[in-house]
């Protein structure tokens, strides 16, 4: 079995699951002929027709409520938006129409928003957002984000074979980058689920996406210093998995956050009340957070170097939290 | 008589505009009563547009109701009682209590999308709608209506650009009552006609007398049978009046008086009882039996919806996800074969006629030249590619693109070009873009 990357492996998700169910359609702009601005449905057309790989025009609203439409007459579309950050067009129809439609009149939207996202690739403020926070604060949804390969082909599965709207945040820096074995095999992975990347006692680093990468990389250096940190990917966003989180900070008594997302509603806010409300006794020290600064993701190197977090930016902050 | 509908069918169209009416006239009631908790958005005048476009549909058919299409609801089969708890947020309501007004549906059995308070979302949804529906080999048409004030929303154009793009089976009734909360049309649209939009989306459109429920249902059963034959989508413009204010608080002191007192003598259901007397379809008897029948109805319901309990608290809680508490399956009329390789084809299916022809937009809301579309081939063989053969071979035959963007017949670049060009060659042989429009034949 060859290794292949993330983006092969949402590729083959997508051709698995159409192949699997007629009912499954892909939407979105330029995903036909030419495969979609990364490639992510390339094959598709040829494949499955024009029935069921529907080209868009640039109408980010019209994508999202018609592929709420045809999820009323029980299709699971696939909406592709050509990078994450145009969600903001479609905002609305998003949040609005497809989050509510099930706790208003009992309409459930089975269907998936998926599109690259994230920074360290020089896309500038509109090619670089990470806007999954607007959609964690809006229930009726669920966000994934995943950080490898494997994950990102079992859980697009998960998230096409849900009844509920799924957010499919692929970060863009690891669409090539990462790469694996994966299986042949039909798997899935279970959305609401984090995993433990490593294991260690002194303290935890919660991270997802590319941060999860940047977390490993600092863990590591770390270990170097004796600091033996244990390394969590979350995974999924919405529902976020508490269960996990506080064991992890029960055994190590500290927590670091890192996520690329800006930092003012971020996350971490999120999470470090989470583990107040429910871990406080076994802090030994504040939570401490890495983020992306409180700005948009600018274009030029040395600006969004200085934006995003890195690992020396996370080994510094485990090095403080582990004083205590 | 007049033989487009029976006799029941156009005593029910009575039916359902005055209980239409006196449904509202009681909700009216009950607000002023402190009974209903939030707002009555009032649709005295324009039953005759929810209730005539509505009943041109089939129950396998579609629709998103707006605020105002209370009428559509009850064709479709809902209940008053649905809409009485509704409005009162009661336990026994369609959406128990979560959402009010006309903000519910029906996906399994009515075919109704529940619709938003933002205006235009529908429009795409419901494309949505049309599209699978044809991709399931349903035949279905998906409809919903649009105020003039709605139809100058972001998501009203994408939609609906996006359904001529598809040619989706999809009839959009662009509800022109004139009045958008308080600003007049003229203030909204600066053009005549709402229904002239639909050139620029390069799909067909009406014009209809919203006060006139027959001419509403004709019109719209004739756009209907349209979609159903594959021809794309339709818009109907009706022109009514919006007799009350946007919604109970609103006195509408900014219409002025000669403006409803025009319209209280163009009232559809007084129109419409002339009509039927006129045709003989009814006598005073038969109008009081319905008469009669309605206030039945209505008492029956009112006193079920008072009578109701109000939600438990703990019910905002639930609901948020579909915890396999729905069973989700797409009913396939055709067989799945067709879509899944290696039948699927790649080839492009849709074709604009006349691309770079240089002709000019038909100067009145006429039908487009027919194209090969999807929806006509999955009506009979979703495979039967001589069809989609026929698309791409008139394609192959089209003029080249030769555009003068953005320059217009008098510029003065055009002109010096002519100059030019005409001293180089004979003057008879004038070049594409130079002929005026109505002279090119293909």
């Amino acid at each position: 079995m060859p290794e292949i990357t993330m983006l092969e492996a949402i590729r083959q998700a997508l051709f698995e699951e159409m192949e699997r169910d007629p009912a499954v359609v892909a939407i979105g702009e330029d995903i036909g002929v030419y495969g979609g601005a990364f490639k992510a449905t390339e094959g598709l057309l040829a494949k499955f027709g024009h029935e069921r790989v529907i080209e868009t025009p640039i109408s980010e609203t019209a994508i999202v409520g018609a592929a709420c439409g045809m999820s009323y007459l029980g299709l699971r579309p696939v909406a592709e938006m050509q990078f994450i950050d145009f969600i903001a067009c479609c905002f609305n129809q998003v949040t609005n129409f497809v989050a509510k439609s099930h706790y208003r009149y009992g309409a459930p939207v089975p269907m998936v928003l998926r599109g690259p996202s994230g920074g360290g690739v020089h896309g500038g403020p509109f090619h670089s957002a990470n806007p999954e926070m607007y959609f964690v604060h809006t229930p009726g949804l669920k966000v994934v984000y995943p950080s490898t390969a494997y994950d990102a082909k079992g859980l697009l599965k998960s998230a096409i074979r849900d009844n509920n709207p799924v957010l499919f945040f692929e970060h863009k820096f690891l669409y090539r980058r990462v790469k694996e074995v994966v299986p042949a095999s039909d798997f899935t992975v279970p959305i609401g689920k984090a995993v433990v990347r490593r294991q260690g006692g002194d303290l935890t680093i919660l991270s997802y996406a590319a941060m999860a990468h940047v977390a490993l990389e600092a863990a590591a250096s770390l270990a170097a210093e004796g600091i033996e940190a244990e390394v969590i990917d979350l995974r999924t966003l919405l529902p976020l998995d508490s269960e996990t989180i506080l064991d992890s900070v029960k055994k190590t008594n500290r927590l670091l956050i890192v996520h690329e997302d800006t930092r003012t509603g971020g996350i971490a806010g999120e999470i470090a009340a989470i583990v107040c409300e429910s871990a406080f006794e076994h802090l030994d020290a504040p939570i401490a957070r890495v983020t992306g600064l409180d700005t948009p993701v600018p274009y030029s190197p040395p600006l969004e170097e200085h934006f995003l977090p890195n690992a020396e930016k996370v080994v510094s902050a485990a090095r403080e939290l582990a004083k205590y | 008589m007049p033989n487009a509908l029976t006799r029941d069918q156009y005593l029910d169209l009575y039916y359902y505009m005055q209980l239409n009416r006196r449904l509202e006239d009681r909700l009216v009631t009950l607000f002023r009563q402190n009974k209903i908790v939030g707002g009555v958005y009032s649709s005295l005048g324009q039953e005759a547009v929810s209730v005539g476009t509505s009943f041109a549909l089939e129950p396998r058919d579609w629709i998103a109701p707006m605020i105002r299409n209370i009428g559509a609801l009850l064709v479709k089969g809902f209940k008053p009682r649905d809409i009485f708890t509704q409005h009162m947020a009661k336990f026994t309501s369609p959406t128990q209590g979560k959402d009010g007004t006309s903000h519910f549906g029906d996906l399994k059995v009515r075919h109704v999308v529940s619709p938003i308070s933002m205006l235009g979302d529908l429009i795409p949804v419901m494309t949505g709608v049309a599209m699978a529906g044809r991709y399931l080999g349903q035949n279905i048409v998906a409809m919903t209506w649009i105020g003039d004030g709605g139809s100058s929303t972001g998501a009203f154009h994408e939609g609906l650009n996006f359904a001529a793009t598809q040619r989706a089976p999809f009839v959009l009734i662009v509800e022109n009552n004139q009045w958008a909360y308080s600003t007049p049309v003229a203030r909204q649209v600066p053009i005549k006609n709402l229904a002239d939009r639909a050139v620029a989306y390069g799909i067909t459109s009406k014009i209809v007398d919203g006060n006139d429920v027959v001419a509403v249902y004709e019109t719209t059963k004739s756009a209907v049978d349209e979609c159903r034959a594959g021809r794309g989508p339709v818009l109907i413009e009706v022109k009514t009046m919006r007799m009350k204010g946007h919604a109970q608080h609103d006195p509408a002191e900014y219409v002025p008086k000669a403006m409803f007192d025009y319209w209280k003598t163009q009232d559809p259901i007084a129109r419409y009882e002339t009509y039927l007397s006129e045709h003989k379809l009814w006598d005073v008897r038969k109008k009081s039996e319905i008469d009669a029948r309605i206030e039945r109805e209505l008492d029956a319901d009112q006193k079920f919806a008072e009578e109701s309990p109000m939600p438990p608290p703990e019910l905002a809680e639930q609901g948020v996800y579909c915890d396999g508490c729905h069973t989700i399956e797409a009913e396939w009329r055709r067989p799945k074969k067709e879509v899944t390789p290696p039948a699927a084809s790649e080839e492009a299916i849709w074709q604009v006629a006349d691309f770079g022809a240089f002709k000019a937009a038909p100067p009145t809301t006429a039908a487009p030249a027919p194209v090969a579309a999807r929806a006509a081939v999955s009506e009979g063989n979703g495979a039967d590619s001589s069809i989609v053969a026929n698309g791409e071979t008139e394609s192959a035959k089209q003029v080249p693109l030769r555009v003068p963007f953005g320059r217009g017949p008098k510029d003065r670049s055009v002109e010096l070009e002519r100059r030019d060009k005409a001293a180089e060659r004979p003057p008879q042989h004038r070049p594409h873009h130079h002929k005026p429009h109505k002279k090119r034949r293909r």
